[in-house]
């Protein structure tokens, strides 16, 4: 990649806050660096796309421990879930054989697997050696007929927001724009509701989350182009450019695309959120005004309406235990703010938000919710998190898996918010879900035994 | 003796190989007050940090020497130095294991030189020992690293001396990477038994068993092999080495210490077991304990009572070489037959394990060739679920990842009472998917029609 490539992709677009420095580019301290790189970003932010042959052009170290380990769900085609990579040898290596092995690699995908398309990912060692990924791209689209998309993504040019940025202008470049949506199925239109074609940017439908935001999606009226990429097909991808609104979820790194959208197409955006009641309902709302359909705000607010009475409901007799306990919140971009919202709704007193990941948005959101006095964490390093934890006397973390197991060891009760969890939180039906399970661990017996000595030691002491 | 066929494909599909960098740290984290440190892009570490966290379910010590681009193309000298640096000032390891990955590797990394201007520069941190070890992706498997890993511990820290026997109780144990920490905890209680003391190296079973500690949260290994105990491997009185990935190992730990050592491919199966008990009945000089006797004699039994289900069982196995063989001596031993054998990765030996064909190749590999063979059961790591799941057969689950399963590191497969319980969980797993006939009724059948039958056994409703 050419230094102003990486450089055009890490600056935010029409952003007030590009003086500053940006979330893309830290420079990672040797010896004490959390997180992954570049490939990570770009292949994570992709692999949902069930349709499609995702290959990883490298040495068996980059596939051999994260292929299938991604938690977005697919409502059919299971393609995504196969791990593929041209696996370089030493030999390959040395003799330069790489770009021959991932041409037969392509080749043998399409001809077992049949994808709608093939992605190549191309990680550090065949960027280090030169391999001309994008001609190789080329000759095996044309050869065989099968779009071929070259993701150029070697882990060393940057954290893995910077491969999610890399994974955004790839689609912009290659595939969005490239076919027209079909007609709406006329099974699907109904009187007195008018379809909108939409997009959401940065939903990946983890542990099948959006499934439970889907239905209400429907009965609006509103038709889903594409959720890019949760449960997403190649050619759902392809017909983004034709949406009248787009909703960028909880990715702060996806929102070039909805910048590229609107200024290429006129796609209007906004930012929003499904976890949480409040941010759930912003988001129907969202699509109402953006769209500008009045009957559609109204129909939505008669939805939300219904929704969140069936939540309290639900979370009537949850809220006794969860009322007044202390929260510890370690999430990034979006998340960071939504969370709060979420979990002050239960009645719970957030002491404390991580804000590693987040914007000068997301923060003055923060300030908004918490006060001036809400304290923001910026250091991701596991000790300082858990010290944090007890200077702040909180009751309970809720951060990515990274800290599961360190905050477990700690006896610090924890609920995971990360992509690879299996559980959904998204929407009403997720935000019960998620008051359950808080409620589930804060008031489990285990903690009590963990932090108790039996009794021969503390005769002992 | 097995034909070895290399899989030819250009595609590696669902990947059965994990890294070297893998294996390499994965000894490392079986070292007391230790840090693996990988020299590569972050990503290398992000993921193997993932991966032993879901295997463990334990926080993970590794770090990286995060290469950016600069790094990449320039020269990433400066990132090792740097990396030790604040890994030293952060962490206060007794050990850091320095283990290359293909990206340095590939850009030419020269890394006892670097060391050593470490060394020169921070003359503070010499207490801190550093272990290199070249482990390149594009070579090898998990195990070869690990391999390679234990090999350049025994050099930098077991110090070359041919001494006589100071320690004659201790008996030092080369544990290969398919040991679990649950067969580790049960090879030291088995040495326990005759009297023995052993220095396992390297111990996951007292890092990675899993246990809450005081301090809660610790950045280091939670346990492992002290650095003094592998100082002080050349007093033993003899060395025991489990598995054949760990032979150079045990040659360099052999020429430097003059210890005797006793090699086994495995503990898996009575007869692997049998000989490592002679083997410390011999050295101890001591007859063999009653309850070893037992243990024996309950999986004896086992294979007894097991027998219907087994004998004649197809298994499909797919696995590093040390695991793999392990199976392929033991599973025929209780009258299994293996139809399907894969390996990730080339290896001494493979080529004379019992079995007809030996393909390196990957779990695409081995889903195609045990439908081939119409196997009953399929062994493999967690990936093979799907898999299990396409080809409608049971799984068991061995070797790395156990991902999907709470406690996969704490099943133990070594010794009587691990044989006897895989021979219990293979005849579970077979005996659950045996199909009943299914019941015939004759066209000259006088009594109640079947529905009718079922309808009244169901629970009668509620009576109004």
């Amino acid at each position: 990649m050419r230094p102003d490539e990486a450089s055009a992709l890490r600056n935010e677009l029409n952003c007030s806050h590009n003086a500053g420095p940006k979330s893309g580019c830290a420079k990672p301290q040797p010896g004490a660096t959390q997180g992954g790189c570049a490939f990570d970003g770009a292949r994570n932010a992709l692999l949902p796309i069930a349709d499609v042959a995702h290959i990883v052009h490298g040495p068996i170290g980059c596939a051999g421990t994260s292929w299938d380990g991604r938690g977005s769900r697919s409502s059919g085609a299971t393609l995504y879930r196969v791990g593929m990579t041209t696996d370089l040898s030493e030999m390959d290596v040395i003799m330069g054989r790489g770009e021959k092995r991932l041409f037969h690699a392509i080749k043998q995908a399409i001809d077992t697997y049949r994808p709608a398309a093939v992605f190549v990912y191309a990680t550090c060692v065949p960027a280090l050696h030169g391999d001309d990924y994008v001609a190789v791209a080329k000759a095996a689209q044309a050869r065989w007929g099968v779009p071929v998309v070259p993701v150029d993504c070697a882990g060393f040019y940057g954290n893995k927001n910077f491969g999610n940025r890399i994974a955004g202008d790839v689609m912009l470049r290659h595939v969005i724009g490239t076919r027209e949506p079909d007609p709406v199925p006329p099974g699907a239109s109904r009187s007195g509701i008018t379809t909108h074609d939409v997009n959401l940017i940065g939903e990946w439908n983890i542990g099948g989350e959006f499934w439970s935001v889907a239905p209400l999606f429907d009965e609006l009226g509103l038709r889903i182009l594409c959720s890019f990429t949760g449960d997403a097909r190649f050619r759902e991808v392809q017909t983004m450019h034709r949406a009248e609104a787009n909703m960028v979820v909880c990715s702060k790194a996806m929102i070039r695309v909805a910048h590229t959208l609107r200024d290429r197409f006129g796609t209007p955006f906004f930012e929003g959120g499904f976890y949480g009641v409040a941010a759930t309902s912003a988001a129907l709302r969202g699509f109402a005004a953006v769209v500008g359909d009045p009957v559609l705000a109204q129909r939505t607010e008669a939805l939300i309406a219904r929704e969140e009475a069936a939540v309290q409901a639900a979370i009537l007799p949850l809220r006794p235990l969860l009322e007044g306990k202390r929260v510890l919140i370690f999430a990034g971009g979006h998340k960071s703010w939504s969370l709060v919202s979420a979990m002050q709704h239960l009645g719970m007193n957030v002491v404390a938000t991580g804000t590693e990941k987040s914007t000068e948005e997301d923060k003055a959101r923060i300030r908004e919710l918490m006060g001036p006095d809400g304290l923001m964490i910026q250091d991701n390093d596991q000790t300082a998190l858990l010290r944090s934890f007890h200077e702040h006397r909180a009751d309970i973390l809720i951060a990515g898996d990274r800290y599961i197991y360190p905050a477990l060891k700690a006896r610090v009760p924890f609920l995971d918010v990360d992509h690879v969890r299996s559980i959904g939180y998204a929407g009403y039906a997720g935000a019960i879900e998620l008051a359950n399970n808080l409620a589930v661990t804060l008031h489990s017996p285990v903690w009590q035994h963990a932090r108790t000595a039996p009794r021969w030691a503390r005769q002992a002491a | 003796m097995a034909e070895i066929v290399p899989s030819e494909k250009p595609l590696a599909v669902n990947p059965l190989k994990i890294s070297q960098p893998v294996g390499a740290s994965l000894a490392f984290l079986g070292l007391a007050q230790a840090m693996p440190l990988e020299h590569g892009a972050r990503g290398c570490t992000s993921f193997n940090k993932l991966f032993f966290m879901r295997h463990f379910q334990e926080p993970i010590a590794l770090q990286t020497t995060a290469m950016d681009q600069i790094a990449a193309v320039i020269g990433a000298d400066g990132n090792v130095v740097d990396a030790l640096r604040t890994i030293a000032e952060k962490n206060a390891p007794e050990v850091i294991g320095l283990i290359t990955t293909a990206l340095a590797e590939t850009q030419g990394a020269d890394i006892p030189r670097t060391v050593k201007a470490f060394r020169e520069r921070y003359p503070e941190h010499d207490d801190i020992a550093i272990v290199p070890v070249s482990a390149s992706d594009t070579l090898g498997c998990l195990e070869t690293g690990f391999a390679a890993a234990v090999e350049a511990i025994i050099a930098a820290l077991v110090p070359a001396s041919v001494t006589p026997v100071r320690r004659p109780r201790q008996v030092n144990v080369l544990a290969s990477s398919m040991l679990s920490p649950a067969d580790i905890e049960a090879i030291r209680e088995w040495i326990e038994a005759f009297g023995l003391q052993p220095v396992v190296l390297p111990d996951i079973g007292d890092s990675l068993d899993g246990h809450m500690i005081e301090a809660g949260f610790s950045t280091l290994t939670y346990g492992g092999t002290a650095r003094a105990a592998i100082a002080a491997m050349g007093e033993s009185i003899a060395t025991l080495v489990i598995g054949n990935s760990l032979a150079r190992a045990a040659d360099l730990l052999h020429d430097r210490t003059g210890v005797p050592d006793h090699r086994f491919a495995s503990l898996a199966g009575v007869e692997a077991c049998d000989a490592f008990t002679q083997t410390l009945s011999d050295i101890a000089r001591r007859p063999v304990p009653a309850r070893l006797e037992r243990h024996r004699a309950q999986l004896i039994d086992a294979m007894v009572d097991c027998h219907f289900q087994i004998c004649a069982a197809r298994i499909a196995i797919a696995a590093d070489a040390d695991l793999l063989e392990a199976f392929l001596r033991f599973l025929p031993g209780a009258g299994a037959q293996v139809v399907a054998a894969v390996a990730s990765a080339r290896a001494r030996g493979l080529a004379e394990l019992p079995v007809e064909r030996v393909v390196v190749g990957d779990l695409e590999d081995l889903e195609t060739l045990a439908r081939a063979a119409s196997a009953d059961l399929l062994i493999a790591n967690s990936h093979g679920t799907e898999i299990a799941a396409r080809l409608g057969i049971p799984l068991l689950r061995a070797g790395f990842p156990l991902s999907d399963v709470y406690g996969g590191y704490a099943r133990c497969q070594a010794g009587y009472r691990g044989s006897r319980q895989i021979l219990f969980d293979i005849a579970n797993l077979l005996a659950a998917r045996q199909r009943a006939v299914p019941p015939y009724r004759s066209l000259y059948w006088q009594g109640t029609p079947r529905e009718q039958e079922a309808a009244a056994a169901a629970p009668a409703g509620l009576a109004t």
